[in-house]
């Protein structure tokens, strides 16, 4: 018999279910993902560091894990919360289950809760800190989650980012391949997605770490930066701000959710928490030049307040469910900025093409 | 391109074996969609069963035939600006291209709406999809035609070996077939050319085993595209997507698959340039443990990892079934962005604060599983292939694939067909082994599975065998494996609420942990394990929702918090099937409304997803459920409001056909509120013994018989009556197993086949009576009846009501006839305290001719009631349309407490409109192999459709059309007429010959014909000289068939394959000599200039008359 397991939340909600994964203890922000497939890229993505997900999909591992479809080094999420995982998982690609997954990396799972009456919690009441034990009383659990840190007041970026620089897959072959640009990702969590794309278009690519400074990137000479997506509130992130303000202007600059955010600091902008946030993969956006919809993976907390935006960023896109902004515009600058995942991964590969806009506006340069 | 201000849309007509009641809830929300975007919508359809076809819903309604002519003329008189031929299936997508090509849509100036000419001939012409595919860089299956042994061998090198042989222009596909090897590919070509008649067979790459998986895609004039949904068929490729067993979302399919299949869906949507929805089918190469049975190596160079399989252009079964699955109304959609809306521009009707633009997130897993017409064929071919045989379809949602896959069992209602169920012959020696269970694609593969696995069967194994992907295959297994437990350990709470959560019914736990049902309900009570009610919102909880959908499921948080005021629960009629079709959902929905604009907040309940019954906005409030008693009665309890049952809603039973009037009994017994009549009432018409008590002490007669339980007494009875007689079972749809018997051997025969004699239910044993046959449809409020008209059938008694050709008013009937049956109907409605919906069927002997003793001889004629159903009946729709009254409406209110009176209506016989309506059956035989086409007692069609005219010859003419048994002037007519029938046949035969049809007879009927001074060529019998009588039918020779049955239930072997082969070649076969007659009299009285005009001015017409 698994051992019972509880998801206690800080408002007193308590959901009672099974131990899978690590039979361990894990506390983090709770929210909710509507992604019906993809949760391995889910686990991995390192914007989920201090979280605990809970897929609103019920049936979850039905693929298993397998070596393809990690987006970072290892599993980011603190903890999962589903309502059926699969032991048996079939597919041609799978390696093991993602129970052994969660317990090979430490991370507790539960299971058998009813997922949809948490979602219909964090959707009324807004996320909340929340604990997954196997052993604490609610009471219990409620203590130690006041005596935690905050979601809201860690620097997770410096946890998830890569230490050390490194080049994606295979360097080039110097004489032999001509890379199409150079490009330079910073990594404040990032995806390993956006570097198959960039490299499956010819780039060369080299992740620098969070903490090297504008100038260590400008001496890579690159032809355009990357900000990754990565988690956390942007806000906590003055070294990272201060970085994106030196690189503007002098390289094209693409950033991609957490980096969209920083863009948005870096020209004096504001962000503010959303109430439950957007993750998933059928959020529409609004591309307000063209008018055109499309359907965007989405995984933020925060977002950019408009009204904060000084005169020479405006808005491009706006998210059709709650009218938030989902990417900005410099009428000057070669910037490329959008809240949403454009690597997909999970989610729909609609919005692939805006690496080629970006890697045009490197060309132009 | 400006917005259209009047569209026409063509519906789907008649209810066949692959298209059926979806189209109609898609025609029903296109228009209501169109209207509330200030365009008038002109509706034409032939199938008067049908709410699409009713007033309120399009603005002007034609019931006409669904021809080019009879569509032109309603073309020409309204002027339509746009025309949407995207949502009465693939019969209005191909009336609407050959109005296009007959130069009909130009003429006029009418634009198609949402898809042009060019996406349907790009999409449904192979050549020119296979050239779009190209150049946008999708794969497709690899396929080329040969005449010769010597290409094929080439292009078996070229494709790869397997391959499917398809011989060109053979019947059922004849003479083709999987081959494996080089040997098999010489000799299964070699006949397949032999076969064909063009000496032409076509080789395709073979996907047996691969993973289908459907996407449901739309996109707007401004390019954006969304995909509803994805839908993952349990049933590998091989099976057609309406006889598989259908999940969604896909189960087995990892992100980067789905991601790969849905981009190449919004390609193939942006390269048709379809504006609306379209369904697109695809292959996925199979996982490791079927790609080895079927020998596929995976990313082997000269494979895709899918191939498109095909694109329909339009919304479909599929994309019904999405929207029920995900709460996205996809007609409603396609019909807006037809007239120029953008997806952005649509709220999303569900969360009321989204907008259509956007993609439904699941919280829950959707199972769809066929309901296949066996239960009534029992001598069909029973294998299910790329020919469609599902009549209906059921679907369920849970919050596991196990749960929501037995509720969809229980939805299927198959009598005593639990999960549980298997065949006898399952059995053998006690020691049976999976090796000999039918896994091979059927209808019973469900159960063999199952019952494969309960006998220690690998999953592994069974995936290998059926091509089931072992994901599902384990889920089979969970459920197995819990029954074991259930059968061996203590019923804790922890077990039953474990068994609760994987889908096991009350009934299923007490037939394993021996218990009744009743107690394991008890159970249940006792220890708090009770359904709660999950709303389906298209978002996955992310947004509040506005609408009201629901399904239970075992968890902990309950959405659906009882409904405050007034309310009732209407009991919907479940899945299509033969004998309960698409009427009883009209019935349904027109109650819901009823109930509704009465104050009265109406709770729907049903299982069938291609209804409007079951769509968002048809009542107060939806429950997706199976139509038992375990979830009705869990719904009423969930309704409760105040402790104790103080406040349970009333159900209402009566418009749900026998699924729903089946629930009386139990209810009744639980003490759960009847609206209408009660459930004594309806038990006193259904049991045998009570029903003759209760005519007798009314004085009304009907035909002699009794229920017997044994073989001796039932030839004593039949001695006692006289044959021939009328045999069936005491429990019965839609006629099933009821056969008219002449003779003590056939009799025997009967009752040791068809039924089992001594199971406990009698079998009934009636005088046949060969009279006309009446039915009428009343409302009695408990003081007063009223008959809103008497239907009289063209078939004698004998031919299931279901199948005859019911004509309004009954124009043969003497006065003093139709005074006793107004008197007999009132009588009966007001003794059996009817409150609501009736239907008595009544048959007419005239005295004298016949064989019977007459019971009130003073008269030239005897009336006799043959049943009294009190419940709204197939002919409720019909008859609502060519009467006016708005009989369900006028029943809901009368079962309200609001009487006749007080609605204005008097009793008796609504006055006759001046009108001629008529209802014809249809059938889908050709796709049914191996079943025996005659009209008998048991019923077979499928649908039906009406014809209507001020006269009964354009009325008839109308209708036979519709329903595709018009006889050309020229046709030649090929008869086989059994020798008790040939007297009668003279006149028919003399018609046809001195209209100057070729005739063509076998042998004895042939002399027939020759002894009345005319030609006819004989034939022979199948297996003698050519050509026989078979031949003369699939080469074309002869245009229709007159075919009477020689009877005995032991089909005499060449009437049955006439008639088998007039079906496969889609040709009129009359079986009854009424329906020949008719048809005859029609075509010599003809051509019949009949009028089209829109049904609200038949009516109109009629009561200016008055």
């Amino acid at each position: 018999m698994p051992k019972k397991a509880t998801l206690v939340l800080e408002d007193g909600s308590t959901y009672e279910g099974e131990s899978f994964g690590a039979e361990a203890s894990a506390y983090g922000e709770v929210v909710f993902n509507t992604s019906m497939t993809g949760y391995q890229e889910i686990l991995t993505d390192p914007s989920y560091a201090g979280q605990i997900v809970v897929p609103t999909y019920p049936i979850i591992g039905n693929y298993g894990i397998n070596s393809r479809d990690f987006e970072s080094k290892r599993i980011r999420v603190r903890g999962f919360v589903v309502r059926e995982h699969c032991s048996e998982p079939s597919h041609w690609l799978s390696e093991r289950t993602i129970d052994g997954f969660l317990a090979s990396q430490e991370v507790p799972g539960i299971s058998g809760v009813d997922t949809r009456a948490i979602t219909r919690r964090l959707r009324s009441v807004g996320v909340m800190m929340g604990l997954i034990t196997t052993a604490e009383s609610k009471e219990e659990a409620l203590l130690r989650i006041k005596e935690l840190p905050r979601y809201d007041n860690v620097d997770f970026v410096a946890g998830v980012s890569t230490s050390t620089p490194y080049e994606w897959e295979r360097p080039l072959i110097a004489g032999v391949e001509k890379p199409l640009c150079r490009i330079v990702a910073i990594d404040c969590g990032l995806k390993y997605n956006i570097l198959r794309i960039l490299r499956s278009r010819g780039c060369a690519v080299t992740v620098v770490p969070a903490t090297a400074s504008a100038e260590e990137v400008l001496s890579m000479n690159p032809d355009g930066v990357v900000l990754s997506p990565g988690p956390g509130d942007p806000a906590l992130l003055d070294y990272m701000i201060s970085k994106v303000k030196a690189l503007v202007g002098k390289k094209p600059v693409m950033g991609i959710c957490l980096g969209h955010q920083l863009l948005a600091w870096a020209f004096g902008g504001r962000t503010f928490k959303l109430k439950f946030g957007h993750r998933g993969g059928n959020h529409p956006v609004r591309d307000i030049a063209t008018g055109r919809v499309h359907k965007t993976a989405q995984n933020h907390g925060y977002a950019v307040d408009p009204e904060s935006l000084p005169s020479d960023v405006e808005v491009s896109h706006i998210n059709l469910n709650d009218g938030t902004v989902e990417g900005l515009r410099h009428r000057s600058l070669p910037i490329l900025s959008i809240q949403y995942h454009s690597e997909a991964s999970p989610g729909p590969m609609d919005n692939v093409y805006l690496f080629d806009r970006f890697l045009d506006m490197v060309k132009e340069k | 391109m400006s917005k259209p201000s009047k569209v026409l849309v063509i519906g789907s007509g008649p209810i066949v074996i692959g298209q059926a009641a979806e189209f109609d809830y898609a025609g029903t929300q296109a228009c209501k969609a169109l209207r509330e975007e200030g365009v008038t919508t002109v509706l034409v359809n032939s199938n008067p069963a049908t709410i699409m076809t009713d007033e309120g819903i399009a603005d002007i309604v034609y019931i006409e035939p669904l021809t080019v002519e009879a569509v032109a003329r309603v073309i020409e008189r309204e002027r339509p600006d746009g025309l949407l031929p995207t949502l009465g299936g693939q019969t209005g997508l191909n009336l609407a291209v050959d109005l296009a090509k007959a130069g009909v849509l130009e003429k006029f100036s009418v634009r198609l709406l949402g898809t042009s000419l060019e996406t349907i001939q790009k999409a449904e012409d192979r050549e020119l999809f296979r050239q779009m595919l190209l150049e946008i860089g999708e794969p497709m299956p690899r396929n080329t035609t040969v005449t010769s042994l010597e290409e094929a061998r080439k292009v078996a090198v070229e494709i790869g070996i397997p391959l499917v042989v398809r011989p060109a222009y053979t019947l059922g596909g004849m003479g083709g077939g999987i081959v494996r090897t080089m040997e098999e590919l010489e000799s299964v070509v070699m006949g397949g050319l032999r076969a064909s008649p063009i000496h032409q067979v076509l080789l395709e790459q073979c996907l047996l085993g691969w993973k289908e998986i459907e996407y449901e895609v739309m996109r707007d004039a401004a390019d954006n595209c969304i995909t509803v949904c994805n839908m993952e068929n349990i049933d590998p490729m091989g099976v057609h997507t309406g006889d598989s067993i259908v999940v969604a979302p896909s189960q087995t399919l990892s992100d980067k698959e789905y991601q790969m299949l849905r981009s190449a869906s919004l390609k193939i949507i942006r390269a048709l340039g379809i504006e609306g929805g379209c369904n697109i089918q695809f292959a996925l190469e199979p996982g490791p443990v079927v790609a080895e049975a079927v020998n596929y190596k995976k990313a082997s160079a000269e494979h895709a990892p899918y191939y498109v399989i095909e694109v329909n252009p339009r919304v479909s079964r599929s994309s019904a079934l999405a929207s029920k699955a995900t709460g996205y109304p996809i007609a409603r959609v396609a019909a807006k962005i037809a007239v120029g809306k953008r997806l952005d521009e649509i709220p999303n009707a569900v969360t009321k604060k989204t907008v259509a633009a956007f993609e439904p997130a699941l919280d829950y897993c959707v199972v769809k599983i066929p309901r296949w017409p066996f239960d009534k064929f029992a001598t069909g071919e029973r294998s299910i292939g790329v020919q469609m045989k599902a009549t209906g379809e059921v679907m369920a949602i849970d919050r596991s694939f196990e749960a929501a896959f037995q509720k969809a069992v229980r939805s299927l209602e198959l009598g005593g067909k639990s999960i549980l169920w298997e065949d006898k012959s399952w059995n053998f020696n006690g020691n049976s082994t999976p090796v000999n269970l039918p896994l091979e694609p059927n209808d019973l593969r469900l159960w063999a599975v199952l019952a494969a696995l309960r006998r220690g069967a690998e999953s592994e194994e069974i995936s290998r065998r059926t091509g089931i992907d072992p994901w599902f295959v384990r889920k089979f297994q969970n459920i197995t494996e819990m029954e074991k437990r259930l059968l061996k350990e203590p019923l804790t709470p922890a077990l039953l609420l474990q068994a609760k959560r994987l889908g096991f019914s009350d009934e299923q736990i007490g037939t394993l942990a021996d218990k009744l049902p009743e107690q394991v309900r008890e159970l249940r009570k006792r220890w708090g394990i009770r359904p709660v009610y999950k709303m389906v919102d298209t978002c996955a909880a992310e947004f509040a929702a506005a609408t009201p959908y629901f399904y239970s499921t075992y968890e902990v948080e309950n959405e659906a918090e009882f409904l405050e005021h007034s309310k009732a629960l209407v009991i919907g009629s479940g899945p299509i099937r033969i004998g309960q079709g698409i009427e009883f959902d009209y019935c349904s929905v027109h109650a819901a409304w009823a109930l509704h604009s009465e104050g009265v907040k109406s709770i729907m309940v049903n299982s069938n997803p291609e209804t409007v019954s079951t769509d968002f906005d048809t009542s107060d409030r939806l429950y997706f459920e199976p139509l038992d008693e375990e979830s009705v009665r869990d719904i009423l309890e969930n309704e409760e409001s105040g402790s104790g049952g103080a406040n349970v809603p009333p159900s209402v039973v009566q418009f749900g056909g026998q699924t729903a009037i089946n629930l009386s009994q139990p209810l009744g017994r639980s003490s759960f509120p009847i609206l209408g009549s009660s459930a004594e009432a309806i038990d006193i018409a259904s049991d045998r013994h009570r029903f003759e008590d209760f005519l007798s002490r009314l004085g009304i007669p009907q035909p002699p018989g009794s229920g017997i339980t044994s073989v001796e007494e039932a030839l004593k009875v039949a001695d006692l009556i006289g044959y021939p007689v009328l045999v069936r079972p005491s429990y019965v749809l839609g006629g099933r197993a009821m056969e008219i018997v002449h003779n003590a051997t056939e009799l025997i025969r009967y009752l040791s086949l068809a039924v089992e004699v001594g199971s406990g239910r009698p079998v009934l044993i009636d005088k046949y009576m060969e009279g006309r046959e009446v039915e009428v449809d009343a409302i009695c409020d408990g003081g007063r009846v009223l008959i809103p008209g008497i239907m009289e059938h063209i078939e004698r008694a004998g031919v299931h009501s279901g199948d005859s050709m019911a004509v309004y008013p009954g124009l043969t009937l003497t006065r003093e006839e139709a005074a006793t049956i107004v008197e007999y109907t009132v009588r009966i409605g007001i003794a059996l305290g009817v409150k609501g919906l009736m239907n008595v069927q009544y048959v007419i002997m005239s005295n004298g001719g016949e064989n019977i003793s007459p019971v009130e001889g003073v008269r030239a004629s005897s009336v006799y009631v043959l049943e009294v159903n009190p419940r709204a009946s197939r002919t409720v729709p019909f008859l609502s349309k060519v009467t006016g009254v708005p009989m369900v409406r006028v029943a809901t209110k009368v079962m309200l407490g609001k009487s006749l009176e007080e609605q204005g209506y008097e009793g008796g016989l609504w006055k006759a409109s001046n009108l001629v309506g008529i209802k014809a059956p249809v059938f889908s035989m050709s796709k049914l192999s191996g079943v025996d086409t005659y009209l008998g007692p048991e019923m077979k069609s499928t649908g039906e459709v009406m014809g209507i005219d001020y006269s009964f010859g354009p009325a008839l003419a109308k209708a036979l059309l519709a329903a595709g048994m018009t006889l050309s002037s020229k046709a030649a007519i090929l008869l086989s007429i059994a020798d008790r029938d040939k007297a009668e046949a003279a006149a028919i035969i003399r018609k046809l010959a001195t209209n100057g049809h070729n005739l063509y007879a076998t042998e004895g009927t042939a002399a027939m014909v020759e002894a009345m001074g005319f030609k006819a060529v004989s034939v022979s019998k199948v297996g003698q000289s050519h050509p026989n009588v078979v031949e003369v039918i699939l080469d074309g020779t002869v245009d229709a068939v007159v075919n009477t049955f020689t009877g005995g239930g032991a089909p005499l072997r060449d009437g049955f394959e006439i008639r088998r082969a007039a079906a496969e070649k889609r040709i009129p076969c009359f079986t009854s000599l009424d329906t020949a007659r008719a048809a005859v009299e029609s075509l010599i009285t003809g051509p019949h200039s009949y009028s089209v005009n829109p049904l609200r001015e038949y009516l109109a017409g009629s009561q200016e008359q008055r």
